[in-house]
């Protein structure tokens, strides 16, 4: 299946901002974020689609997944 | 007061009252500035200082905003800039909550760090640029870590809680206080080029959105701390989201956030 992987904030430095990629179908989005070395505590919001979505979330066919960092300071 | 208000019509020129005459009422008729302002406010008097929020703010606005309590959780980075937005903006009451110190490596960025107030409280800080700005707001600085036991008696009375701590356990604690308490909460966080914003109602599912149960404790600004501008921009979209609850005008940040990116200089609606 091909997706689409948008990039925010940080995650954009030596990867991309948007990217196609052709997975096996059901991918999850950890899958996907694990692949880019994107680890599970530097994640924050996780978007399907403009939807909120979780890590387990299992990708479809032309689905969008954006992947934005955790940001704390203030 | 009827004596009070005569004095104050008198002093004003087309409904705008110098800061002088407010200063002169206050003595003459041994009354604090806030109730002269309080007063004037009432009247369709309206205090000179705020003649360029007119074509924007009517003079009820002006009064409500008077009339509101905001609490300000954290003075560095971004509270130092919320503090002074809310001191110019004329909002009357503000609680500033900090437990820490001003030290060397906060100069970059904090608005209310200067060299003098190196070692010095930061709430206490926000006190004083205050009374330097705007001496009819009243600041109840309080230097103490806000947490899950003490957070309900600090931010009691506040109408608007704006969230400018810097570590997600604080932040976590705070949006839970702020439900329990039926507060909204405007919540800003950065890290190096970038940040968000977002506006948490009552009973709103977006803080757990944005954190979840995160067990992190920073966030980017871990890797790539914080420079000038960042703090300064995503501050003044938490003040406009504090400007909007209280006078319940425009559209706010409730179940999305604003996520910026000034490196790329992109604004990116999330929804939550």
């Amino acid at each position: 299946m091909k997706i689409t992987v948008k990039l925010f904030a940080n995650f954009r430095q030596e990867r991309f901002k948007v990217q196609e990629f052709d997975l096996t179908d059901g991918t999850t989005c950890g899958a996907v974020a694990a692949q880019l070395k994107i680890t599970e505590e530097e994640l924050g919001v996780i978007m399907v689609n403009g939807r909120h979505a979780a890590l387990t979330q299992r990708l479809q066919e032309g689905d969008s997944l954006s992947l934005l960092p955790l940001v704390g300071g203030g | 007061m009827g004596g009070l208000l005569l004095f104050l019509q008198n002093a004003s020129t087309n409904g705008l009252l110098p800061w002088q005459a407010q200063c002169r009422a206050s003595e003459r008729f041994c009354t604090p500035l806030p109730e002269v302002e309080r007063l004037a406010l009432e009247n369709g008097l309206l205090p000179a200082r705020y003649q360029r929020n007119q074509a924007m703010l009517s003079l009820d606005d002006q009064r409500r905003l008077f009339a509101s309590h905001v609490a300000v959780v954290g003075c560095g980075g971004l509270g130092g800039y919320v503090i002074e937005g809310m001191a110019r903006l004329g909002v009357g009451r503000i609680t500033a909550i900090d437990p820490d110190i001003f030290e060397e490596h906060n100069l970059n960025r904090q608005l209310l760090a200067t060299l003098e107030q190196l070692g010095r409280p930061k709430a206490a800080a926000a006190a004083e640029r205050v009374a330097a700005i705007n001496p009819v707001v009243d600041v109840i600085p309080i230097q103490s870590r806000l947490n899950a036991q003490n957070g309900a008696t600090l931010l009691r009375g506040a109408d608007v809680v704006v969230d400018c701590l810097d570590t997600v356990s604080v932040r976590l604690e705070l949006a839970e206080t702020c439900s329990e308490l039926g507060v909204p909460l405007v919540h800003g966080a950065i890290g190096g080029w970038y940040g968000h914003v977002s506006t948490v109602l009552p009973g709103s599912l977006s803080f757990d959105r944005l954190y979840g149960k995160s067990q992190q404790e920073k966030g980017v600004e871990k890797n790539l701390g914080n420079p000038s501008f960042t703090p300064a921009v995503v501050a003044s979209l938490e003040v406009a989201e504090v400007c909007k609850l209280l006078l319940h005008q425009g559209t706010t940040l409730d179940d999305r956030a604003l996520s910026i990116d000034l490196l790329d200089m992109e604004f990116n609606d999330i929804p939550l």
